[in-house]
């Protein structure tokens, strides 16, 4: 199973971000737990300097912006 | 080098619409249809080309670099030009000022970066190039940059720690040094193009709507202001216009893009430059809710400190404008 954590203290790109993921696993069927983080420091152990940034499997994948659904998809499988 | 979209201008207003020349509505028109092609296409470009470099100079690599370095009093002038290359979204002001006190990079060096970066971003300036020129983009890039070094400089020397949240204090008690040079994934131009691309997409989709609401009242203003209308008002010897301006500006939260188009006009129509920039400066660097982000990790006491100290800079800039413009 796919462990999935989005970074983010709540703006309007951390929720396109989430809404995003949400839509890939649903629609692919991944066995995956999509996780929201808003605490700050909580987000600060991940080392991220800008936020939306997405965790697979406690991996920092992304951060800083909103990739396509495709690179999404991709980093999934 | 605009000639061809000011033909687009006249042939849509005056050929297909059959306007003639003394309407204010054909002026206001061909003002809109022409600034709105102009200006998207500026932002277009420089958008596309702080994309490249952001992606070859990103945020890690910045941090990296200044908190391995010992610049020797020349960080402030660094965090301040990599502000203008590496602009930021206001939601990670947070992260990124906690991953640069970690890196035991100075306060006053991590404000001089937080100051420029929004201050001199890629929309601002493809706008100011579209609506004021080369030269005024020019003065208004250095000053931003020079502002956010000595706005950075000030703040270090005023020795701020105390007043920064408890959390943050700690972080900063076992801030360390990097060692290690930052390693830039490896990829090729082509590799890169998508995100860039889709970046830029992003950018001028969010844009959009509030550029050309801003042109077109900006072309209303510009059709039924009669020339030379706030000189009387607002001259350069009025000593209040300035701080006026600035203070009026900070609450105006980030739209910029609806906003400096509406101030060219104004500068069209008499308010000196410098007031204009100093009105300016404010809108685009101070936001009042970025402001209360930042709560998280300082007090309201250091909030206040930090945007008075740059309202006051801007304050000073706009004087000297004044002065030299």
């Amino acid at each position: 199973m796919t462990n999935i954590k989005i970074l983010g203290t709540g703006c309007q790109k951390c929720k396109t971000l989430t809404g995003l993921v949400q839509e890939v696993v649903l629609e692919n069927n991944i066995n995956a737990t999509i996780e929201k983080v808003e605490d700050i420091q909580e987000i600060m152990k991940y080392n991220v300097l800008s936020t939306p940034a997405l965790v697979i499997n406690d991996r920092v994948s992304i951060k800083g912006r909103i990739p396509s659904k495709e690179e999404l998809l991709a980093l999934f499988n | 080098m605009f000639d061809w979209i000011q033909n687009i201008a006249d042939w849509f207003v005056y050929s297909v619409l059959h306007l003639t020349r003394d309407q204010h509505l054909a002026q206001a028109l061909n003002f809109f249809i022409y600034d709105t092609i102009k200006i998207l296409i500026l932002l277009f470009v420089v958008i596309f080309f702080m994309g490249i470099v952001n992606s070859y100079f990103p945020i890690d690599k910045v941090k990296n670099y200044l908190s391995r370095n010992k610049l020797y009093g020349l960080e402030y002038l660094m965090a301040s030009l990599f502000g203008v290359v590496t602009p930021f979204c206001s939601c990670s002001s947070v992260p990124l000022f906690i991953g640069f006190v970690r890196g035991g990079i100075p306060l006053g060096v991590t404000f001089a970066f937080l100051i420029t970066s929004p201050l001199v971003n890629e929309v601002a300036i493809g706008l100011f190039i579209g609506l004021f020129g080369i030269k005024t983009t020019f003065i208004y890039v250095i000053s931003g940059i020079l502002l956010g070094t000595i706005s950075g400089i000030i703040l270090q020397k005023l020795q701020l720690e105390s007043y920064l949240s408890p959390w943050v204090k700690e972080i900063l008690a076992n801030a360390q040094r990097e060692q290690d040079l930052f390693k830039a994934e490896q990829k090729s131009f082509t590799e890169r193009l998508p995100v860039i691309w889709a970046e830029v997409k992003n950018i001028m989709k969010g844009i959009l709507p509030y550029v050309i609401l801003g042109i077109a009242v900006g072309g209303i203003m510009h059709g039924y202001i009669p020339e030379g209308f706030f000189e009387k008002y607002m001259d350069k010897d009025n000593l209040f216009a300035v701080p006026i301006a600035t203070i009026l500006a900070v609450p105006m939260y980030s739209n910029a893009s609806g906003i400096l188009p509406v101030v060219q006009v104004l500068v069209a129509k008499g308010i000196p430059l410098g007031t204009a920039i100093a009105f300016m400066m404010g809108v685009v660097g101070l936001s009042l809710p970025e402001a209360m982000l930042l709560k998280k990790v300082m007090t309201l006491k250091l909030i206040a400190i930090f945007f008075g100290v740059v309202t006051l800079c801007i304050i000073l800039s706009g004087y000297l404008f004044n002065l030299v413009l």
